[in-house]
């Protein structure tokens, strides 16, 4: 008896979530992200990509939808506490590791040269024809050129350094591919993208697409705009990567998800990546 | 000790005769509060960093006593007066017993 | 003179280890809590605490996310600034204790708040006299998974 009323309940919960359709509230202001005093800034907002096809008109920045106190964290490079773990994942970068006696310095030198830009096109198809993320060249480096093992997706090593190589495109448009080899991943990511999933059936664009800038429960919501990541999340206190974040929100809609560091999320991955294309790279964003 | 345990420290390289300055600090630390429990249930013991301590030249500028209410990887903003060009000692103590130190230098010019 | 960048030290826990013991087992000991109150008696050791002038403490109104709160607080002249978060399953945040070459009395820093609360600072003047605030911070539940 009590399940076919909960079946119900929630059927309610998702309906209330997904009317009106296409309410979306647009930010009040687009101002840059103006960070160490002038240093660094970065857009906002930027005319939506082509292949969104009008589903939006503006893309933004996941900061315009923070309160002024997250806001003011990421405008001081000290004040980002996420700078402490680009700190760290430079320490990363520089440390020998495995058989071969190499560093990430020994081949690729110095980072803020030879990884600048690699974030703004990441993910992409690789030499073999498959889609790779950020996470999974810092892996193939470590497993095949350094010898040394993986690390996990997930693992603050993993992390530190994403958010160290995330750091060399910053204010760099997020610029990925999404024809010729991309073009099967990317339809498979948007695939994704407009599925309901979950006992509340929701898609990613139900909340994203349809609702960035409404209220869930005592929270804004964003366009789910990637160009942040990794970010600082206050609620973690900690950097999170963007798979464990698709993880989060597949997992609120009550579904079973899919790994971090799987096919289905480096699919999605791109997706989301493109529908930011021409946003800048935040480096690590500060996000609550 | 807490993993990875990494101070950074924002002061100005110089300043004039008794300038008061700005000084930032942050170090990572997951300031274990002693309330969470783990996924059998079992409390988490309490690991933070209880007490952070800033000197130039010997005196005392700040010293603060840390409680659990401290978020993870502690921030600090506070400002100084620099009466001579020397060094500002910042040490951080761990519940464990472990000691993180930092020290930056300022000229007086 | 050369700037010394990032000198880090980090003494082995060996012998200090020991001496926080005790510390730490009082810690999880739920009945020595003290409230909010009591730790405002033993700061000013009992004497009378006047609301408002010559203590700021600045907080959001709304938090967006209660694990990092940032704080101010300042009191010109202070010797010693408590600060207190009484809607915390342990009340105590901070002490600030500033010395001779401390600038201006203040500081900043980021908190803690289990829930919507006044947060409370109280001063030692620097006649010795005390002075208390409070500012209330609403902490909201967030939208995912919150």
């Amino acid at each position: 008896m009590t399940i076919p009323l909960r079946r119900a309940a929630l059927a309610a919960m998702a309906c209330a979530l997904a009317l009106p359709a296409l309410a979306e509230t647009v930010p009040e202001s687009t101002d840059p992200i103006v960070i160490n005093g002038g240093e660094v800034e970065l857009q906002t907002a930027a005319p939506a990509p082509e292949h969104l096809d009008g589903a939006l008109d503006e893309i933004y920045s996941g900061w315009l939808f923070r309160d002024p106190d997250t806001q003011t964290m990421q405008t001081d490079d000290f004040e980002n506490p996420g700078m402490i773990f680009v700190d760290q994942g430079m320490d990363e970068w520089n440390m020998v590791e495995g058989e071969a006696g190499k560093s990430c310095a020994s081949c690729h030198e110095d980072v803020s040269e030879s990884m600048k830009g690699v974030r703004a096109t990441t993910p992409k198809v690789n030499k073999d024809g498959a889609l790779w993320s950020v996470e999974d060249y810092v892996n193939d480096c470590r497993t095949n050129r350094m010898q040394a093992e993986a690390l996990d997706w997930n693992g603050n090593r993993m992390k530190n350094l994403t958010a160290l190589i995330s750091m060399q495109s910053r204010g760099m448009p997020m610029d990925v591919a999404i024809d010729g080899p991309a073009q099967p991943f990317w339809e498979q990511g948007k695939e994704m993208y407009y599925t309901r999933y979950g006992q509340l059936e929701l898609a990613c664009a139900n909340c994203h697409e349809d609702h960035f800038g409404d209220w869930i429960r005592a929270d804004h919501l964003s366009q789910g705009q990637t160009n942040g990541f990794p970010v600082y999340r206050l609620k973690q206190a900690g950097l999170v990567s963007q798979h464990n974040r698709f993880r989060g929100c597949i997992r609120d809609t009550r579904a079973e998800t899919f790994p971090m560091g799987s096919d289905e999320f480096r699919a999605l991955e791109l997706y989301v990546a493109s529908r930011g294309n021409g946003l800048p790279v935040e480096g690590v964003s500060v996000r609550h | 000790m807490a993993d990875n345990v990494k101070p950074r420290v924002r002061v100005p390289k110089t300043a004039s005769k008794d300038e008061v300055i700005q000084i930032k600090t942050l170090i990572s630390h997951p300031m274990e509060s002693g309330q969470r429990k783990d996924k059998d249930g079992n409390i988490i013991p309490r690991s933070i960093i209880n007490r952070f301590h800033v000197t130039f030249n010997g005196t005392d500028v700040i010293d603060v006593t840390m409680e659990p209410a401290i978020s993870t990887n502690p921030y600090f903003e506070f400002e100084a007066k620099v009466p001579e060009s020397g060094e500002f000692v910042f040490t951080w103590y761990d519940d464990d017993g472990s000691v993180y130190e930092d020290k930056h230098s300022v000229e007086v010019s | 003179m050369k700037i010394d960048r990032r000198e880090v030290l980090v003494v082995g826990a060996g012998a200090a280890a020991l001496a926080s013991l005790p510390l730490t087992a009082m810690a999880q000991d739920g009945a020595a809590e003290k409230t909010a109150d009591e730790l405002i008696a033993e700061f000013t050791g009992g004497a009378e605490v006047a609301e408002g002038d010559g203590v700021t403490l600045t907080a959001p109104e709304i938090a967006e996310n209660g694990n990092t709160v940032p704080i101010s607080v300042e009191a010109e002249g202070a010797s010693e600034i408590l600060v207190l978060a009484p809607g915390n399953p342990t009340p105590p945040v901070a002490t600030f204790k500033f010395g001779e070459l401390a600038g201006a009395h203040m500081a900043s820093t980021r908190i803690r708040l289990a829930e919507t609360q006044d947060v409370v600072a109280v001063a030692k003047l620097a006649d010795g006299s005390f002075v208390r605030t409070s500012s209330n911070v609403k902490v909201t539940i967030g939208g995912c998974g919150g």
